[in-house]
């Protein structure tokens, strides 16, 4: 039963973190048909904000705190900055977005060797956040517990925003039709703006919660970045309840694989069940309806 | 498809009608071509290189033949195949466990294996000459139609083919670093002593490898050149920039893009396995997400769409990749990074686009009278599809 249970929140935890990167590609993904491939190097600069906040205020709790809010606007920039130079001028060329994008994963990673060093930094873990709780009888780390909540409350935040505000209302209506919502007014240009900052500062948030468990270094981003597009394209296209049921459903998926296989082979098993899946269903878990052939 | 304004007579035109003639689809200008590449690689390369530099040519030369595979694939096919690593990999250590073996004597064992722990199965497949020399073509290729059947069959495409190709290229250098006993781990497979008989020290033999690189590449381009002149090669390019209308035509464009992907996978094998000789070490390195994406910059910089563009720009890109590194060691990401950035956003046909795009620019300042996806090399923008890109290309 511990055994279990522990495979359980090894997959929840790992859920949780591919669920806060797969949120912010959800919206610049999966609603905006922009595959970011520097989304992850988003996700770097949110962590290395977290380390200079610490450097500068000192206390590791405080500076947890201040590091949210700031790491959102600096993912969140970065993805505007990004979106307004670049990838405006490639909405009709998705794939070339992609390539475009990888090529500013690769300056970005670079540029953070450059300044902070090849060797991954320290970031204090807040006193906190250290040890365990017990649940159910088994024990689950605070700083994956935080991340899980973080999550949660990332979801939760973004569904109710998407869902009954006015700029939620815009989003879903340039996504569902630009053109209609070209023509009822909507600035379709800066809530494509307004859904990347979003998006990427999600990123930046994610990053922040990764120093807790992983170590913050150029390439972190690299890690989970391919994991959390699978979870976005299983998920279904801009579905935020997809890439939830999918980040746990591949994070409990791979903690099982792991419990009984090696790691590595359970990212193997995973592709192999990510390919199986979309063979029965190709548009991912949850689709928009629509009679469009494409 | 929200932004395919052009008629619907255009892709139908272009499955039966014969190109439009550009300055290099002429036959003699073709020929021409073909020869001074043979005397460059065969004549001067080898008379003016010196042994290393030479050795260094080789070596991009199978990285080119990726190239080659992912021009089809991609430039007229249209799929962007993020995971050629996965293929190069598996030509190349099944060339790799067939040197160990036959390096090691007929009933050897590979030198990096710890005593007493049994040779896996699979090594024995590829001791002799014959199997290997199958393996290397006939798994990645039999894989690359699995794999394509499975995908393209359900009609998974764009963006989404491209990320489950890279999730494999990834899961295939994870599954080679986790296999520390079997496959050498992350220092992967090296010091191998012959090549079939001809010992690898040995320069008389280095430069055959050289000339057999040299000679297989041409022969790769020569195919691409032949498939793309076919009646295939026009359903490929009609599939890429309208595969409703080839379907509804009655064509079967799952099974014409299978058909360039098991080309692109089975090229990309051989640059593999003609790599590990040549440079000497195979490792989980050279197959993962980042050199997979590598070999595409070259495609991108040289013309996706055009038939020497990839090789040329391969070439170029590995070339200035090695010098530039040597020179200072993070300098060659920022120009690999901003090359890339610049080349693909500003100049889809490649670097030897800009004079065309200059000139259309100048005499047509509308953009959009252009004929589109084109796939001729003075085309300023032979991107495929105009594809609906708010409702994600799947």
């Amino acid at each position: 039963m511990d055994a279990v249970l522990g495979q359980l929140y090894a997959g929840l935890s790992l859920g949780s973190v591919l669920l806060l990167i797969a949120l912010g590609l959800t919206l610049t993904f999966g609603q905006m048909g922009v595959i970011n491939m520097a989304h992850g190097e988003f996700l770097m600069a949110g962590a290395y904000t977290t380390y200079v906040v610490q450097q500068v205020v000192g206390g590791a709790g405080l500076s947890l705190l201040i590091a949210l809010p700031l790491a959102f606007l600096v993912g969140g920039l970065l993805g505007v900055l990004l979106e307004t130079t670049l990838i405006s001028r490639l909405y009709s060329r998705p794939l070339d977005t992609l390539l475009v994008t990888w090529g500013v994963a690769l300056v970005l990673q670079q540029l953070a060797r450059d300044v902070f060093g090849a060797p991954a930094v320290e970031v204090r873990t807040p006193e906190w956040l250290k040890g365990n709780v017990d649940l159910f009888g088994a024990p689950f780390t605070k700083g994956r517990l935080f991340i899980l909540g973080l999550a949660l409350t990332a979801v939760l935040v973004l569904g109710v925003v998407l869902r009954y505000t006015a700029l939620g209302r815009r989003i879903r209506a340039v996504v569902q039709s630009r053109g209609l919502a070209e023509t009822s007014g909507i600035d379709t240009r800066a809530t494509d703006r307004l859904t990347f900052f979003i998006g990427s500062g999600l990123a930046g948030i994610a990053g922040v919660a990764l120093t807790l468990i992983a170590s913050t270094q150029p390439y972190m981003g690299q890690t989970y970045i391919v994991d959390a597009f699978l979870v976005v394209v299983a998920g279904g296209v801009g579905r935020v309840r997809g890439a939830v049921l999918m980040a746990f459903g591949l994070g409990v998926l791979q903690a099982t694989f792991a419990y009984s296989q090696s790691v590595s082979t359970a990212k193997v098993l995973l592709l192999i069940c990510v390919i199986a899946f979309l063979q029965v269903r190709p548009q991912g878990l949850f689709s928009v309806k629509s009679r469009s052939l494409v | 498809m929200i932004g395919s304004a052009t008629p619907a007579e255009a892709a139908a035109a272009e499955v039966s009608a014969p190109r439009a003639r550009g300055p290099w689809t002429g036959r003699a200008a073709m020929l021409a071509t073909y020869a001074v590449a043979a005397i460059v690689l065969f004549g001067a390369a080898p008379a003016m290189l010196t042994d290393f530099r030479l050795r260094m040519l080789a070596q991009f030369l199978c990285v080119a033949m990726v190239a080659v595979g992912i021009g089809l694939a991609w430039g007229s096919g249209g799929m962007l195949t993020l995971g050629q690593g996965l293929f190069f990999g598996l030509g190349a250590y099944i060339m790799a466990m067939h040197l160990q073996l036959s390096s090691a004597g007929p009933s050897g064992r590979p030198a990096f294996m710890v005593t007493g722990s049994d040779l896996p199965w699979w090594w024995e497949l590829f001791r002799s000459p014959a199997t290997a020399l199958l393996g290397i073509v006939a798994v990645p290729g039999l894989l690359a139609l699995l794999l394509g059947l499975s995908v393209f069959r359900r009609r998974v495409k764009g963006a989404y083919f491209a990320i489950l190709s890279q999730a494999s290229a990834a899961a295939f250098a994870l599954l080679l670093i986790s296999q520390q006993n079997t496959i050498g781990g992350s220092n992967g497979l090296s010091s191998f002593r012959q090549f079939f008989g001809f010992a690898l020290n040995d320069p008389v033999n280095r430069r055959m490898l050289y000339f057999i690189a040299a000679g297989v590449l041409i022969a790769m381009v020569a195919v691409v050149h032949q498939l793309r002149r076919s009646r295939y090669g026009e359903l490929l390019t009609a599939v890429r920039d309208g595969e409703e209308r080839a379907r509804f035509l009655g064509y079967d464009t799952a099974m014409v893009k299978v058909v360039a992907y098991v080309v692109a996978a089975v090229f990309a094998a051989i640059g593999g396995a003609l790599f590990v000789p040549i440079v000497g070490i195979i490792s989980p390195q050279n197959v993962g997400v980042v050199p997979s994406i590598g070999f595409l910059v070259g495609v991108a910089v040289g013309g996706r769409a055009t038939l020497f563009g990839p090789v040329l720009g391969s070439l170029a890109v590995s070339y200035a990749g090695s010098t530039l590194s040597e020179q200072i060691e993070s300098g060659w990401v920022y120009v690999q990074g901003f090359l890339f950035i610049l080349v693909v956003a500003f100049l889809p046909g490649g670097l030897g686009s800009i004079a065309a795009v200059v000139r259309s620019r100048r005499r047509r300042p509308a953009a959009d009278e252009l004929p589109r996806g084109v796939p001729e090399p003075d085309a300023p923008d032979p991107e495929p599809t105009p594809a609906d890109v708010r409702s994600g290309g799947a």
